[in-house]
């Protein structure tokens, strides 16, 4: 009886001739051998450090820093920890990136499409604007900005100035600040109206359009609501809102918002050659969409904008968009060159000073790490996000 | 660039402390002694303290501080590589092992010297921070320095001593902090900032690359203490004395009149004191590890702390900086070192 079950069933291959189970064994092993390198690696580290008396530990975060910072989206002061620094460091990183990659995007669709423009000259003056920019190194570009902004800036007491409210030195853009007074609330009360009122608007002039086929002129009411409303909650709650102006003390000028020429220079280099390789990205995109769209398009009557908005753009997208995601990541890792010129980022700061300040060079380099990492993946995700809302859907 | 490649290097001393075995099964010595040279830590180029000449060779008051060393050990100055160091790259360069001793004007603070797994051995040279301004402004005294903007160089002990003073006084300031010293002049120059902070020692080298040096001058107030010194790691005490004896050695040897010149003829002094220094009597070498002529050596290679100063910092150098502090306890300064016996 047994012989006979056994030679009943086809014997399979011996396990180590077994596909699945070798592959399962090689997987186990190969992930066996990642986590004995990760923790020889880290248990390693600890012990030699231990072993040559090295404080470890992220204690030095709720230490005082003690030291100065120019510019800060937070409050701050030297009394503040070493971790208050990091997020210090942090915003100025993250304020520097948003405003490039608005920038950049901007710039960098006009110029691609200007480079595909029928006019010979602002065709070749995209042309030459993307080989010039995008082949010089991005520091030389990031000094150029600074040096040759600030030499040709006058000093604090020579300030070119505008009405007395705005002030332009080497030291930075000074601009009055807005300071609410009670009552301003209203006003917010009222932006938040007028945008569900336009987002009502939009549904409402797209069905009515879907089945009477009649177009309404959404974006032009929409812009009106959302300045007429806020403008008259303003003055109906009695202009609840007072400018501080800047004004010249001693070495500087106090008071109102500066704009130091730091971030303006970073802003400016990054702006300006992250836009000359969107500005290519853009170009093929748009290439990438067959004349026969563009050709049917008029057929049925589309005027040239409307082509390009309905027809062209939409499916330029789905190539620009990826491309688009690494220039973004690009631009926010380029944006730790501000280390040279002294903008305070998240380099300059935390594993400049700070690190300086204690010594903690693992901690430090690995927190600064983690922070780009997870910038860079959030920033992906967002994009692979839209990208998939653009994508093409197979239906 | 300059970023990329802190950050790059930064990565590679990170790669250093991680993977480097239990450095401490020999000692500093022994490996030193089998390498055939020192491995010493300086600046990338630091007029007086630290600096390549024209063809090559490192100069320089931290540079001589090593030579002597090697001296001490080989009996030859040479017998030394330098490796150029960052301000922010130093300390884990020495804490991972990849130079023996760290020369580069490091201010001894209690910080470094107790958390960081690094002993200070004593002092080469007293400096304290200043300010360096344009004359333009009319200020005399740091104290009138209220709302300032002040260029620093990133990774120096500066910034805290800044921000301490004018918390201190009271006042306001802006800090701009840059990377390298060049760009910081540079700032400086192009009137980003109305003040220049740096150790005294350095302002009137930076002064110097100004296009018109006269421009500007530097204020009378020093806001820190700011001892520079040779750095070891800790838990190599034989080492540890090493270097210490060394510069103690030159210290010694400037109070007793011995000169790199006079040298051969104090060989036959009657100074017993003269006599230990030299290793002509007693066995202080080799209470070290050392030659017992490795005073002879280094006075002879390299010279006293006198010589060394004046070489390389001293009134007649383009630094121009008087003894001050730095002169022998003798002489008014504060250079004083243990009797050698």
């Amino acid at each position: 009886m047994k012989k006979q079950t056994t030679e009943s069933r086809p014997a399979g291959p011996k396990p180590w001739y077994d596909p699945r189970v070798r592959s399962l064994v090689f997987q186990v092993v190969a992930i066996a051998l990642v986590f004995w390198g990760g923790w020889t690696l880290v248990d390693n580290t600890l012990s030699n450090m231990e072993n040559r008396g090295i404080s470890t530990g992220f204690g030095f975060l709720k230490e005082t820093a003690g030291f100065g910072i120019i510019m800060s989206l937070v409050p701050y002061d030297a009394t503040m920890t070493y971790g208050r620094t990091f997020f210090v460091g942090l915003m100025n990183t993250l304020l520097v990136s948003a405003m490039g990659v608005v920038t950049a995007t901007i710039l960098g669709f006009i110029i691609g499409v200007a480079r595909l423009s029928r006019n010979w000259l602002v065709a070749k003056l995209a042309l030459v604007y993307i080989e010039v920019i995008r082949n010089i190194p991005l520091l030389l570009q990031i000094f150029f900005w600074y040096f040759a902004v600030l030499g040709s800036l006058p000093s604090p007491r020579q300030s070119v100035e505008v009405g007395g409210s705005f002030f332009l030195n080497n030291r930075g853009l000074y601009l009055p600040e807005p300071m609410t007074q009670e009552g301003f609330g209203l006003v917010w009360g009222a932006v938040i109206v007028a945008i569900v009122a336009v987002i009502g608007l939009r549904a409402w002039a797209k069905k009515r359009q879907l089945a009477t086929g009649q177009i309404f002129p959404t974006f032009r009411v929409g812009i009106a609501i959302l300045v007429i409303l806020p403008v008259v909650a303003y003055l109906s709650a009695g202009a609840p809102l007072e400018w501080e102006l800047p004004a010249l003390k001693g070495f500087n000028f106090a008071g109102g918002i500066t704009i130091i020429p730091e971030l303006a220079a970073l802003w400016i280099a990054l702006s300006l050659y992250t836009a000359s390789f969107i500005a290519e990205i853009v170009r093929s995109g748009i290439l990438s969409v067959s004349k026969g769209q563009t050709e049917a398009a008029k057929a049925l009557g589309l005027p040239g904008g409307l082509t390009l908005r309905l027809v062209v753009i939409p499916q330029a997208m789905r190539v620009i968009i990826p491309p688009l995601t690494s220039q973004y990541l690009n631009l926010t890792k380029n944006s730790s060159l501000a280390t040279a010129i002294g903008y305070p980022d998240l380099v300059a700061v935390f594993m400049g000073t700070t690190l300086n300040q204690t010594g903690q060079a693992v901690e430090v380099v690995a927190i600064t790490m983690a922070v780009y990492l997870t910038i860079s993946l959030l920033i992906s995700l967002f994009m692979n996000i839209y990208n998939r809302a653009v994508a093409i859907k197979e239906r | 660039m300059n970023n990329t490649k802190s950050i790059a290097a930064g990565a590679v001393m990170l790669c250093g402390v991680l993977a480097a075995p239990f450095a401490s099964a020999a000692t500093t010595l022994e490996s030193v002694k089998e390498k055939g040279h020192l491995q010493c830590g300086v600046t990338s180029g630091l007029p007086g303290f630290s600096q390549p000449d024209d063809k090559g060779n490192w100069t320089g008051i931290d540079v001589d501080t090593c030579r002597a060393v090697a001296a001490a050990i080989f009996g030859d100055a040479q017998a030394v590589e330098f490796t150029p160091l960052t301000a922010k790259e130093r300390l884990t360069a020495l804490q991972s092992g990849e130079i023996d001793v760290l020369s580069r004007n490091t201010t001894w603070t209690l910080t470094r010297d107790a958390s960081l797994g690094l002993n200070f051995t004593g002092t080469n040279y007293y400096d304290g921070q200043g300010f360096l301004i344009n004359k333009e402004l009319g200020v005399d005294d740091a104290t009138e320095l209220n709302g300032a903007t002040i260029c620093i160089q990133a990774g120096t002990t500066t910034e805290l001593n800044l921000s301490d003073y004018f918390r201190a006084k009271g006042m306001e300031y802006q800090p701009i902090v840059f990377d390298t010293s060049e760009q910081t002049v540079q700032g400086f120059a192009a009137g980003r900032c109305d003040v220049l902070t740096s150790d005294r020692s350095q302002l009137a080298a930076l002064r110097s690359k100004l296009t018109d040096p006269s421009s500007a001058k530097i204020l009378p107030n020093t806001i820190s203490k700011e001892p520079l010194g040779p750095v070891v790691r800790q838990g190599d005490d034989q080492w540890f004395n090493i270097v210490k004896w060394v510069l103690f050695a030159q210290i010694n040897a400037e109070e007793l009149g011995i000169t790199s010149d006079n040298v051969d003829k104090m060989l036959k002094s009657d100074n017993p004191n003269v006599q230990r220094l030299l290793g002509t009597d007693g066995d202080m070498g080799a209470k070290l590890g050392l030659p017992d002529d490795f005073g002879y050596q280094i006075v002879k290679l390299v010279g006293n702390y006198g010589e060394m100063y004046n070489r390389n910092v001293g009134p007649d150098t383009p630094l121009g900086l008087d003894r001050g502090l730095n002169a022998l306890w003798t002489e008014g300064g504060i250079m004083y070192a243990p009797p050698l016996r």
